[in-house]
């Protein structure tokens, strides 16, 4: 019930009268709409994660690179993230 | 990066278990308060992956499995008798009320429609002026927001024919109703990944001092979950009371403000039944008196009697982590997903549901976790 997963922006449009911000964010192939309002300063191209129709949170991409560091080591990175 | 499939990883996967079983020297038992990490936790195998003396628990984070019988009656007669358009996350139309389920008067003839978002209901709304429409608003903090924003929007829009039946209950009073029960057995948290994006931490630092019971803010991949519990135990193992983000990707310290903003205009905390454990005091969130236009509960004065659990339903200690779904005499037996007893069993997140479906994954193992 509380999943929310992480989808890229693909395009932003304004609704009733500017007050909205509506966002196109691509999830794998699939593209939903999510609003806005909650991630004001969240931009296309910005990953979100989005939550029954909402955007509840910008993915913050040094915190999320920073699990990778415990393989570093180990040299199994490269094809992690490639 | 696409934030999915990294945290899926079987080389970190494996890196966290090893962290895990190096760490362990002693029996802990630890709770995931969210529906969402124990369905990830027990579909993914991880339960039967971990050493046999971290046992996980399952607390009562599935919105679906506590919301009351009564509340679905409710729902239901708002659809059968109110001809309103029922809107509802989809989760919630199986889910059996004391007579029937929303699916039950769907195929019936009632207008009930499962949507996505919230957000569609008012349009639904907007759509069909000469309709009333109420949406059947469950959720934790997570949901929320979203839930709040469909009456702001509604509002806006001047919309008369929109309503929402609340059922939002709150993480954090539920974690101190758990650790303060005499029987309490739980000695650290996971605490709700997504709950906390919304809300911040500051909540839980009080929890965390009160019961010296140390808390790590989690995610739902199996990776996030298997460091979660790598953190904990190590909080443990060294005797320490500590709130650490493991999620720190989504989750920050103060939550989300514009959310947390749009609920504060919108809800106010109040006392809240939960299915299977019970009334906990300042536990969910009602619609402030300046929306109760947009209250369906006032809209359409319903009434309707308290319906009784069945007896034979544990679900209360399973819900506070006392007892495992399996330890159940109904389990699989008289209670299945499709005959739900009780709280637990009404949706894949609740751990009755949970273990019922993956129980052919590795079933002895999982048992005995
Ligand atoms: S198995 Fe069924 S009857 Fe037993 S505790 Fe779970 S929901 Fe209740």
């Amino acid at each position: 019930m509380c999943l929310a997963i992480p989808g890229k922006i693909k395009s932003i449009e304004s609704m009733y009268n500017g007050t909205v911000q509506m966002a196109k964010v691509l999830f794998g192939g699939i593209t939903k709409e999510a609003s806005l309002e909650m991630v004001p300063d969240a931009k296309v191209g910005d990953y979100v994660l989005v939550h029954v129709g909402v955007a509840i949170s910008k993915v913050n991409e040094d915190e999320a690179q920073k699990i990778f560091g415990y393989l570093r080591e180990a040299g199994e990175l490269d094809e992690l993230i490639g | 990066m696409k934030y999915l499939s990294e945290y899926r990883s079987p080389e970190l996967v494996d890196y966290f278990l090893k962290e895990i079983k190096r760490t362990v020297t002693k029996p802990w038992v630890i709770m995931e308060v969210c529906g969402g990490q124990t369905h990830s936790l027990v579909k993914n195998g991880l339960l039967t992956m971990l050493p046999e003396q971290v046992r996980m628990v399952h607390g009562p984070g599935c919105p679906v499995c506590v919301t009351p019988l009564n509340l679905i009656d409710k729902a239901v007669f708002l659809a059968e008798e109110k001809k309103v358009i029922l809107c509802s996350f989809g989760d919630m139309i199986r889910v059996p009320g004391s007579k029937k389920s929303l699916l039950d008067a769907k195929a019936n003839g009632a207008d009930i429609r499962i949507l996505y978002s919230p957000l569609e209901a008012v349009k639904i709304a907007s759509e069909n002026p000469d309709k009333e429409v109420v949406f059947f608003a469950v959720g934790f903090e997570t949901t929320a927001p979203a839930n709040a924003l469909s009456v702001i929007h509604a509002k806006r829009q001047g919309l008369k024919n929109y309503s929402i039946l609340t059922s939002h209950v709150l993480v954090p009073p539920a974690m101190e109703a758990i650790v303060n029960d005499d029987e309490n057995i739980v000695r650290g948290f996971l605490a709700a990944g997504h709950v906390c994006t919304i809300m911040g931490l500051s909540e839980y630092y009080p929890i965390v001092e009160k019961y010296k019971m140390p808390m790590v803010v989690t995610g739902f991949e199996p990776v996030d979950l298997l460091q979660g519990i790598s953190m904990l135990v190590s909080q443990l193992e060294k005797g320490e009371f500590k709130l650490e983000n493991q999620y720190s990707r989504v989750v920050e310290e103060e939550g989300n403000p514009a959310a947390r903003k749009v609920i504060n205009d919108v809800f106010e905390s109040s006392d809240r039944e939960w299915r299977g454990i019970g009334t906990i005091p300042g536990s969910g969130f009602e619609l402030r008196e300046d929306f109760s236009e947009y209250d369906a509960n006032k809209k359409f004065q319903v009434n309707i009697a308290k319906a009784e659990e069945n007896k034979d339903c544990i679900a209360g200690q399973v819900l506070r982590g006392q007892k495992k779904p399996h330890e159940c005499s109904q389990f699989g037996k008289r209670c299945t997903p499709s005959n739900p007893l009780g709280a637990p069993m009404v949706s894949s997140e609740g751990a009755c549901a949970a273990y019922y479906h993956y129980s052919n994954v590795g079933q002895n193992e999982l048992l005995n976790a």
